[in-house]
């Protein structure tokens, strides 16, 4: 098990307090997360003793920054077991999965194809499939979800057949927390010739994740949201894949020739999608984030926050005036209500004791079809929270009903 | 002013009051009503307001929708102090509320029950949900004007 009282030592924020001088609980870990001082010293060495532009300039400085700049495509290979080739510097998950959508989708589909989603998935991985769709003529079509809230391998067995061209789904679904079983998915959608999607904005920060192990022919995430800085992600495509499809970004980096007759000679990939100075600061400080969490472990990380989530999740079973919608999920996204309370106003009461963690609709379909409900309460751990946090939580928790809800206003 | 409204336990009552029974909440089909749907980038708030303005007057306000209670509350007190307001009374009582919410000097009597949120600037990232309603009949005022 990890030793949470040195890891915190690390985070800079979590030494701040709130307005009235709380320390600060933060359980919106699913939005973004905290940084590690390794990180933050990543990103300001970059301005203090580097500061040129990577892969120009036969400079010194120039070609230290490229050596980093580069070894970080290393570093995320590890991470994830890809091929350095494979991977593709982005500003993050959302990008990713537009690349995909416009460089793969656009240019593939056509009327008659079928693209798999479902009623789960965050925006970012549906709206540039909508789009896709309504280019090409192909149609978007969503598997169904189970009672709970699951996707299932039956569920996506029953809607495969041969115009299924793409399925596209989060690895860790983002508001209730589900693992999605991608491997069983790729298997059978190799079968049919369809590629696998993967949004892995919510899993890859809490687990350890093997893409070849996986066999998904793309996946996406953000660095933000596993102590790395904003503005930073990676694509990850079988690299087949990714020589076949077409960047969106044409500009400097990305070609190797062109000439006035309007000839293009592209890069091969990753380089080919690396159009513009890149956030350079932001790649070192994931190669930084990377190597924390590494060192740390991945399993390690995620057998401490599944720890805590039962915990938490015993004690506020223990509370009458708390709804639970995903008790039986395999993440650290804890998912609710309090009886009576609409969840924005429960929320304002929790931020007054300096607890952070999300209200909001998610995804209105999903929620009122399978929650019975129009908004949710959504506190999502990492592995810096601790069982003193959660004890505060639901002390803070057990106070929040009709009549004590406006206290904030008062 | 009304000597029960200096009263916070009164304030919360009447928010909670407009909260769960709120007044004016369903839309109208009939013709002569404006429109306005109000859907927060930032929250869940999700209404649609509705005004019917005649000769210069508020003969109607109604609303609908999903939203937190001081989004609710916020908007059905504004329905009632608004109906039957010239659009010049309406617009002096929405400056007035503003005032409240910027923590500036206002008319309480002007206000009635609004002064129910007098509190609501202290939570910054709360004030759009009690005037999310007050923006609506302000965009419906400007469009019956410019009719």
């Amino acid at each position: 098990m990890l030793d949470v009282n040195r890891i915190r030592n690390d985070f800079p924020m979590l030494k701040n307090k709130s307005k009235k001088g709380y320390d600060i609980i933060y359980l919106d870990n699913a939005a973004t997360t905290f940084k590690p001082q390794a990180v933050i010293d990543t990103v300001v060495d970059y301005y203090t003793k580097y500061s040129v532009n990577a892969h120009r300039g036969d400079y010194e400085l120039s070609f230290q920054v490229d050596t980093q700049y580069e070894s970080t495509r290393d570093s995320v290979a590890h991470f994830i077991h890809a091929d350095r080739k494979e991977i593709v510097f982005t500003s993050g998950a959302s990008e990713s999965l537009n690349w995909i959508a416009y460089g793969y989708g656009q240019k593939k589909l056509k009327k008659g194809d079928i693209v798999l989603s479902s009623e789960a998935e965050h925006a970012s991985n549906i709206l540039p499939w909508m789009k896709a769709c309504e280019v090409t003529g192909a149609t978007l079509d969503y598997i169904p979800l189970s009672e709970e809230g699951r996707i299932t391998i039956n569920a996506v067995r029953e809607k495969m057949n041969e115009n299924v061209k793409v399925i596209a789904l989060a690895h860790i679904t983002n508001v209730l927390g589900y693992l999605v079983p991608i491997k069983e998915i790729a298997s059978l959608a190799h079968e049919f010739g369809a590629i696998v999607v993967v949004d892995g904005a919510q899993s890859i920060p809490h687990m350890p994740i093997d893409v070849k192990a996986l066999d998904c022919d793309f996946y996406a995430f953000s660095a933000h949201k596993l102590c790395g800085p904003t503005g930073v992600g990676v694509m990850y495509g079988k690299y087949d894949l990714l020589q076949d499809m077409e960047p969106f970004m044409l500009g400097g980096g990305s070609n190797a020739r062109f000439d006035m007759c309007g000839n293009i000679l592209l890069k091969d990939a990753p380089y080919k999608y690396e159009s513009g100075t890149p956030a350079i600061e932001a790649v070192l400080g994931m190669k930084a984030a990377i190597h924390y969490l590494e060192k740390i472990g991945m399993q390690n990380i995620h057998e401490y926050e599944l720890s805590l989530k039962e915990y938490m999740l015993t004690k506020l079973k223990a509370l009458d005036n708390v709804i639970l919608y995903n008790d039986h999920n395999d993440s650290g996204i804890v998912t609710f209500n309090i009886k009576d309370v609409f969840s924005q106003d429960a929320a304002t009461f929790f931020s007054d004791h300096g607890i952070s963690l999300r209200s909001g609709q998610h995804c209105a379909k999903l929620l009122m079809d399978k929650l019975n409900t129009s908004s949710t309460l959504r506190a999502s751990l990492y592995f810096y929270n601790t069982r003193e946090e959660i004890d505060r939580f639901i002390e803070v928790c057990a106070k929040i009903n009709k009549d004590t809800m406006l206290d904030v206003f008062f | 002013m009304d000597e029960m409204l200096k009263d916070p336990m009164v304030l919360r009552q009447v928010i909670m009051d407009h909260y769960e029974y709120p007044r004016n909440h369903a839309l109208k089909k009939e013709e002569g009503y404006l429109n306005k749907h109000m859907a927060s980038e930032s929250c869940i708030d999700d209404i649609e307001v509705q005004a019917k303005i005649q000769n210069g007057i508020i003969e109607d306000i109604c609303f609908d929708g999903v939203a937190c209670t001081i989004a609710t509350s916020s908007t059905s007190i504004m329905s009632e102090l608004m109906k039957g307001k010239t659009i010049e009374e309406a617009k002096h009582i929405n400056e007035e509320y503003r005032k409240m919410i910027d923590k500036q000097a206002y008319d309480e009597d002007l206000l009635e029950e609004a002064v129910a949120f007098q509190n609501v600037g202290n939570q910054a990232n709360r004030i759009h949900c009690a005037t999310i309603g007050w923006d609506a009949i302000v965009a419906l005022m400007e469009e019956s004007e410019e009719k």
